[in-house]
């Protein structure tokens, strides 16, 4: 039990879980599972109803929750790390510890924020909680994620990894 | 509980549903970091068609998540507080695809979807702080120029 939790935990159990993450947030608080909606939240937060209509008409107060989830996650990858594994996480590889790799997160970021904006959901919200519930939209995300994921992966590997 | 529901200040969520969904959120944090779902190599695998683990862990989400929605509507259940629990679907537009495109590639280059960026911060990954600030422009330049991207259509 002790070496089962303190090792990587396999696909199943993971799956399992994530999957489950679903009904038991609409049990516990009422509330689809979604994380990219904490960007616009941090953006409404800021904005205050100032700003592009965007950030304006984003009811933060609603949207709150939604960075109480992300801290929770954060929270989770803390004790996964500190106390829950006996050989540290690799979450980064070595190389993007360089300002090179930074610039690389810098514009990768930049398109997870512009694009899971402009799609409505991300993997969370579009590829689970979206397909989960027979939402076509979100089966077409999914589709295109990959697309874009693959299209990069493939076409400028070479120049990028 | 149902008083706490009526006395909370509109908007927000009563205290209690907060500490839920904080509990949730470390589940998935712990889950996303231990199963490696939040590790660059993991991803990067997945996109080169090395390893199935990453399509497995999401293919069984969706499994699971779906099996668990035609429970919950077979049963009626309610959230906690009394409300139906419904599911509000996410409308198709352009941005569908030209920003889920842009996402999968962001996804591909930082090895890290919104959930995996904030489990590799809680994890000590700093460099991922960056990945954040990204993501965070991304989203203010995107609130910026949403008058003027196609959706219809």
């Amino acid at each position: 039990m002790i070496d089962f939790i303190m090792a990587p935990w396999p696909w199943w159990f993971s799956g399992i879980i994530i999957g489950l993450i679903v009904p038991l947030l609409y049990l516990l608080s009422g509330k689809g599972f979604g994380v990219s909606t904490s960007f616009q939240e941090v953006g409404a937060l800021c904005a205050r109803g100032t700003g592009p209509d965007y950030l304006k008409n984003f009811d933060w107060r609603a949207g709150l929750w939604t960075l109480v989830f992300a801290g929770g996650i954060i929270l989770g990858g803390y004790l996964a790390n500190s106390i829950l594994s006996r050989e540290p996480i690799t979450f980064l590889p070595e190389s993007f510890h360089s300002t090179g790799g930074m610039i690389k997160l810098l514009i990768g970021g930049f398109l997870v924020g512009f694009g899971t904006r402009y799609a409505g959901g991300c993997t969370s919200g579009h590829a689970i909680n979206g397909i989960a519930n027979l939402n076509l939209p979100s089966l077409i995300a999914t589709i295109f994620f990959f697309v874009g994921g693959l299209a990069v992966t493939w076409g400028l590997g070479g120049l990028l990894f | 509980m149902e008083t706490t529901e009526k006395e909370s200040k509109p908007g927000y969520l009563p205290i209690g549903a907060y500490i839920r969904i904080l509990l949730v959120g470390a589940i998935l944090g712990l889950v996303l970091a231990k199963s490696e779902a939040a590790s660059w190599d993991r991803v990067h695998k997945m996109f080169r068609f090395e390893e199935a683990h990453m399509y497995l862990i999401i293919g069984l989400g969706i499994a699971v998540a779906m099996i668990s929605m035609l429970i919950l509507k077979k049963l009626h259940a309610v959230s906690i507080g009394g409300k139906p629990i419904a599911y509000k679907p996410k409308p198709y537009h352009k941005g569908v695809i030209i920003g889920g495109m842009i996402f999968g590639a962001g996804w591909a280059i930082t090895g890290a979807c919104p959930g995996p960026i904030y489990a590799q911060i809680g994890g000590g990954e700093w460099y991922a702080l960056i990945t954040l600030a990204g993501a965070l422009l991304g989203m203010y330049s995107f609130a910026l120029l949403k008058p003027r991207l196609p959706f219809r259509g």
